[in-house]
């Protein structure tokens, strides 16, 4: 139970920062197909006999050369769904080939938080550091670029670079947080408490330290929620930052009038 | 004849399943790849992957209930695209981010549903039919719901197209041309949902993105006219899918038994459609006029 504490107060923090570039920048698509396309790594490292975590690393990386390199033919959007397209059929051959691993794909989609072991917690440690570390020092030149890419470029921060230095920081936090939350629900914990802050205050830092607070938050209630009810973990994060998302725009409307 | 024998493997045509598969197949095809063409245009990738996701949903609860899929991705489609649209969200980034947690409650609800199938159904492999589809398994008696489906998604798109067409390419001109916007994009937001429970049933819940933009993409490569672009589309996704089809029924012949899935086939023959138009194609000027304006 300790060894599920830490590791998912370690990726709530993760999530709750990196979910707060996610909500500015508008890459709630990219945050969704970035942990969706990795788990083919996973049914590939399974087929292999590697490790979990070299797969699901190997694939979040061609997911970032992936987009961006589809990004100078098409507009985002569209490039992330040819992405997520390849990724995916991928996926299903892979998973044709082990039958046995049904069982082992709902854990990868939605998560088992409640089984973590000892053996897990470190990988998921060093790489929460590096993720927290990069997005501190490029919390900036990140910012600035989200907001205004004019106003960064003649500051001397290139948009696509600063998109592909994006691109890794999310890869990096999803590669650390599938094993252990899920695809699906990686995606849910970046994007709900992140969009419930961005709603409360206008101010880049206090919203960022909203954003961690409130994924914090989601992921300790629904936890604790799922020990109690027996109920998947995933549909207590998702329902959670879908309440705090609405909580926050009631707000929102009733501080405006 | 000796080489139509090597591409139709024996007994093809006279499979019962693989005949649901081909008529329920082109049908999703057809209907995915004229409302993506729009739904490229005005830039609302994102929300159809959303929708899929969503009436996976429905999906794992028609399994729970025993009813018919197709009725579990439809109904909850329907009901997201509806809400998207009557929210009403103009600002791109706040569209961005109720789509996101939309998405994320819908995958929650998702999650607790596939549980329950676990729990109490009998099914097992209700997450692998849900989220990947599963061809041939789809029962002949859905044929005549799902060709309704598609019809009634291509009457509607046809009724408004050049209003459709109009606004997906310019909203303010079409604002000024007397269109009536907002229910041009209601009525294009529940074809989207026809079209993506059709794709949801075919080829997967999250696999239905591939229908839906790999040929519109690949179309709006190749053409510089929307006219053109929607009759490329329809023809990339259909051939795609029987090909699909096809090329899956062969591999239980080459590969040691248990062949390769059909939507693995019918994605790659999409992407091998995308990079032929791409270097065929004139750089894609109508896929990007839209985003130029936002």
């Amino acid at each position: 139970m300790t060894n599920t504490w830490i590791v998912a107060t370690l990726v709530a923090v993760v999530a709750g920062m990196v979910g707060f570039f996610v909500v500015v920048r508008r890459a709630a698509f990219a945050a969704h197909v970035l942990p969706l396309g990795a788990f083919p790594g996973a049914a590939a490292a399974s087929l292999l006999g590697v490790s979990e975590l070299a797969g699901i690393a190997v694939f979040c990386a061609l997911g970032v050369l992936g987009i961006s390199q589809l990004q100078r033919w098409e507009r985002r959007e569209v490039a992330t769904a040819l992405w997520l397209a390849v990724a995916l059929a991928l996926g299903t051959l892979f998973l044709s080939m082990t039958r046995q691993y049904s069982r082992g794909l709902y854990a990868l989609l939605f998560g088992e938080v409640l089984g973590v072991s000892s053996r897990q917690l470190v990988p998921v440690a060093v790489l929460s550091a590096i993720a927290i570390a990069t997005t501190a020092v490029l919390f900036r030149p990140l910012l600035l670029d989200s907001l205004s890419s004019e106003l960064a470029a003649a500051a001397g921060a290139a948009g696509r670079r600063m998109e592909l230095i994006f691109l890794s920081v999310l890869a990096l936090s999803t590669a650390m947080a599938l094993p252990v939350v899920g695809a699906l629900m990686v995606f849910s914990l970046m994007v709900g408490p992140a969009s419930a802050a961005r709603l409360l205050t206008d101010r880049p830092r206090t919203a960022f330290a909203l954003s961690v607070a409130f994924s914090l938050a989601t992921v300790w209630g629904a936890i604790a929620l799922s020990y109690l009810s027996d109920w998947p973990v995933g549909f207590f994060v998702g329902a959670l930052g879908g309440l705090s998302y609405a909580a926050g725009r009631l707000r929102a409307g009733r501080a405006r009038r | 004849m000796h080489a139509l024998g090597l591409i139709f493997a024996p007994g093809l045509l006279a499979n019962g399943p693989v005949r649901t598969a081909l008529i329920v197949g082109a049908g999703a095809a057809i209907v995915s790849a004229v409302v993506g063409v729009f739904t490229v245009m005005r830039g609302q990738s994102f929300a159809g992957h959303a929708l899929a996701d969503v009436s996976s949903a429905g999906g794992s609860a028609a399994f729970l209930l025993g009813v018919s899929p197709l009725l579990g991705f439809l109904g909850l489609a329907a009901l997201a695209a509806g809400g998207m649209e009557w929210a009403d969200i103009r600002d791109a980034r706040e569209r961005d981010l109720v789509t996101g947690v939309v998405l994320g409650v819908g995958l929650g609800l998702t999650a607790l549903l596939l549980y329950f199938d676990t729990l109490w159904g009998s099914t097992s492999g209700a997450a692998i039919t849900v989220l990947f589809g599963s061809m041939f398994t789809i029962p002949a008696s859905i044929v005549p719901l799902a060709l309704a489906v598609a019809a009634v998604a291509l009457v509607a798109i046809g009724t408004i197209y050049r209003p459709l067409l109009l606004s997906s390419l310019s909203a303010d001109l079409a604002q000024a041309q007397g269109v009536r916007v907002r229910r041009t994009a209601l009525v294009h937001a529940l074809a989207l949902a026809l079209a993506v429970s059709l794709a949801a049933m075919t080829v997967g819940a999250i696999l239905s993105t591939a229908l839906l933009i790999g040929p519109a993409a690949a179309s709006l490569r190749l053409a510089d006219r929307p006219g053109r672009a929607l009759v490329w589309a329809v023809l990339f996704g259909w051939a795609a899918t029987w090909g699909g089809i096809v090329l899956a029924y062969d591999s239980f012949y080459w590969t040691p038994g248990r062949g390769w899935p059909v939507s693995f086939f019918i994605v790659l023959l999409i992407l091998i459609a995308y990079l032929l138009a791409s270097l065929a194609g004139r750089g894609g000027r109508l896929a990007l006029r839209g985003a130029r304006e936002r």
